[in-house]
């Protein structure tokens, strides 16, 4: 960790909270795909329940900085740490048990279309070979959580793309993982499902407080991030009380494959930068 | 060495000149070709160390044994009587003219079981199971499956791929098997009802003839062909990418690349195997 830049270190975040060692940290990290560099330089951490929101529109490298997260790709350049392992170099192997303890909820969702919901959601357990009735109640208590629960015996093929894209929440939140990863879950969706899929998001972190890294280039999910939170008397998402954000919710944001702004919801608003300035008007 | 260079079109447009592009193009043509050789070994020692190591899912390599194994039993049944009866018909025709057809049977049995039962085999199971493979495993890359699947923290190679490998060698050797007796079945009925000759005697030759050395040839060549069928159809599956347009290419490329090497390959193995049993 020595060798990481103050920005990743364990330290105070902008937003004043004292964290412990990050869950996952970026340090100088570069990738190229033929071509220009998709990711330049890139450094940032996450923090033990912090809830950090990647901004930026599309076709700025956003969802490869998800997949070199947990080892799905590999940087060309830097150093990635996941729950204190570096991984840059780590074999395919070792990667499979720490990837086991993030979850992760893909573009459109990338349910098994072979496999049932209930299969899709207990995959790992599956592999795992828990019994089938611990399969069973974990994969109703995680399709309750997500308001799904008469998918039980569905195949994907037959769910609306809102639904999909809850079925892989619960397929990600079954393990109760250390980390979560979202690669803009509510692209593509109207604004009510895209409500919907925020206010589980809301849910997850205000009641298990799993640190998560999101990716989104909608600017009114992100807000609606930072300015809610969950009322479990109400069992809904409900709006802070006039000038109160979420503190454990920052942001970051890409231009070009160049992370230009890291900070709190108050910072972003009052950045001077050009690029954040023209995203958020 | 002298290296190309720009060269300035009457429009004032630098463009390179057409034998450097045609260099160029040579270049990137060859690095690709050596690129993807390079690519396919690493697939391909990875998924045979893969077979003796466990996690073995023993679920999905029955199913695969079912859909490449029963699956394929027809075209291969179809394909066997076929060439048998082909094979009796062009025989009698040459054989009779040295008044040679009543070994029309030794002819059948020996260049199906040596030769024709697994090539024949090995092209029909690729035509069918290579594509799917690489369809169904480059559509799982595609639209992010393989991807979803590692970060559950499972192993597409031991989960996808392994199985097929092993589930193909296994099933070709017995569809070989079978291709062989319905060929020398279709040259028999050949034999019997259109060439008018005994059919006892054409059995007898056909079962004199063969030694332990044909059926060893016959037997050991459908290992090979199956692991390069499912190996290259599940390599060129894992590196779909472009979108549906990516997963047609990949399957043809599965295709033709399985049926090139097993044609090749049966080439080589022939000549060990003559090799190693020279009686032959």
């Amino acid at each position: 960790m020595s060798d990481f830049p103050a920005s990743v270190q364990p330290g105070p975040r902008p937003s004043g909270q004292e964290t412990a060692d990050p869950v996952a940290a970026f340090c100088n990290v570069s990738i190229a795909f033929d071509g220009p560099p998709v990711l330049e330089n890139v450094s940032f951490s996450v923090a033990p329940g912090e809830t950090r929101v990647l901004l930026g529109p599309a076709g700025v490298g956003k969802s490869v900085l998800l997949k070199l997260a947990n080892g799905l790709l590999r940087p060309d350049e830097g150093r990635i740490l996941l729950f204190g392992e570096e991984i840059t170099h780590m074999p395919e192997e070792q990667l499979f048990a720490l990837r086991a303890r993030t979850g992760m909820v893909f573009q459109e969702g990338a349910l098994f279309d072979s496999l049932s919901v209930r299969d899709n959601v207990a995959y790992q357990l599956i592999q795992q070979q828990v019994p089938d009735s611990e399969i069973d109640r974990r994969v109703r208590d995680a399709l309750r959580f997500v308001e799904l629960e008469e998918t039980f015996d569905l195949f994907p093929s037959s769910l609306s793309g809102g639904m999909r894209r809850r079925v892989a929440i619960a397929r990600a939140f079954i393990q109760s993982p250390e980390l979560l990863l979202y690669d803009s879950p509510t692209g593509g969706l109207d604004p009510v499902t895209s409500t919907t899929i925020i206010e589980l998001i809301v849910k997850e972190r205000d009641v298990s407080h799993t640190p998560s890294l999101l990716v989104t280039h909608r600017l009114q999910d992100a807000l609606a991030l930072c300015n809610h939170r969950f009322d479990p008397e109400q069992g809904r998402m409900v709006p802070f009380p006039k000038g109160e954000t979420d503190p454990s919710t920052t942001f970051l944001m890409l231009e070009e494959g160049r992370l230009i702004f890291d900070g709190s919801l108050h910072e972003l608003v009052k950045s001077q930068n050009p690029f954040v300035r023209e995203f958020l008007e | 060495m002298r290296y190309p260079v720009l060269a300035t079109t009457l429009t004032g447009e630098r463009r390179w000149p057409a034998n450097a592009m045609a260099i160029q193009t040579i270049d990137k043509t060859a690095k690709n070709l050596v690129l993807t050789v390079q690519d396919y070994s690493l697939f391909a020692w990875r998924a045979f160390k893969n077979l003796y190591r466990p996690p073995i899912y023993w679920s999905e390599f029955l199913l695969q044994a079912d859909i490449i194994g029963f699956g394929s039993l027809s075209i291969v049944v179809l394909t066997g009587l076929s060439t048998g009866g082909v094979l009796a018909l062009q025989s009698a025709a040459t054989l009779s003219a040295f008044g040679a057809t009543a070994i029309t049977g030794q002819f059948v049995s020996l260049t199906m079981i040596r030769e024709l039962g697994p090539i024949l085999t090995g092209v029909m199971v690729s035509g069918r199971n290579a594509s799917s493979m690489a369809s169904e495993l480059g559509s799982m890359v595609v639209t992010e499956q393989i991807d979803a699947m590692r970060a559950l923290g499972v192993d597409p190679m031991r989960k996808l791929v392994t199985p097929r490998i092993a589930a193909t060698i296994t099933m070709l050797f017995f569809l070989t098997i079978v291709s062989d007796a319905c060929g020398i079945a279709g040259g028999g009925l050949v034999t019997v009802f259109m060439n008018h000759q005994n059919g006892t005697l054409y059995l007898d030759k056909a079962w004199e003839a063969l030694r332990y050395p044909d059926i060893i040839q016959g037997l050991v060549k459908p290992l090979f062909f199956g692991y390069i069928l499912s190996s290259i159809g599940c390599f060129y599956g894992m590196r779909t990418s472009g979108g549906t347009q990516g997963v047609g290419r990949s399957t043809i490329e599965a295709v033709v690349w399985s049926s090139v090497l097993i044609i090749f390959v049966d080439f080589l193995l022939t000549q060990v195997l003559l090799t190693l049993f020279p009686a032959l």
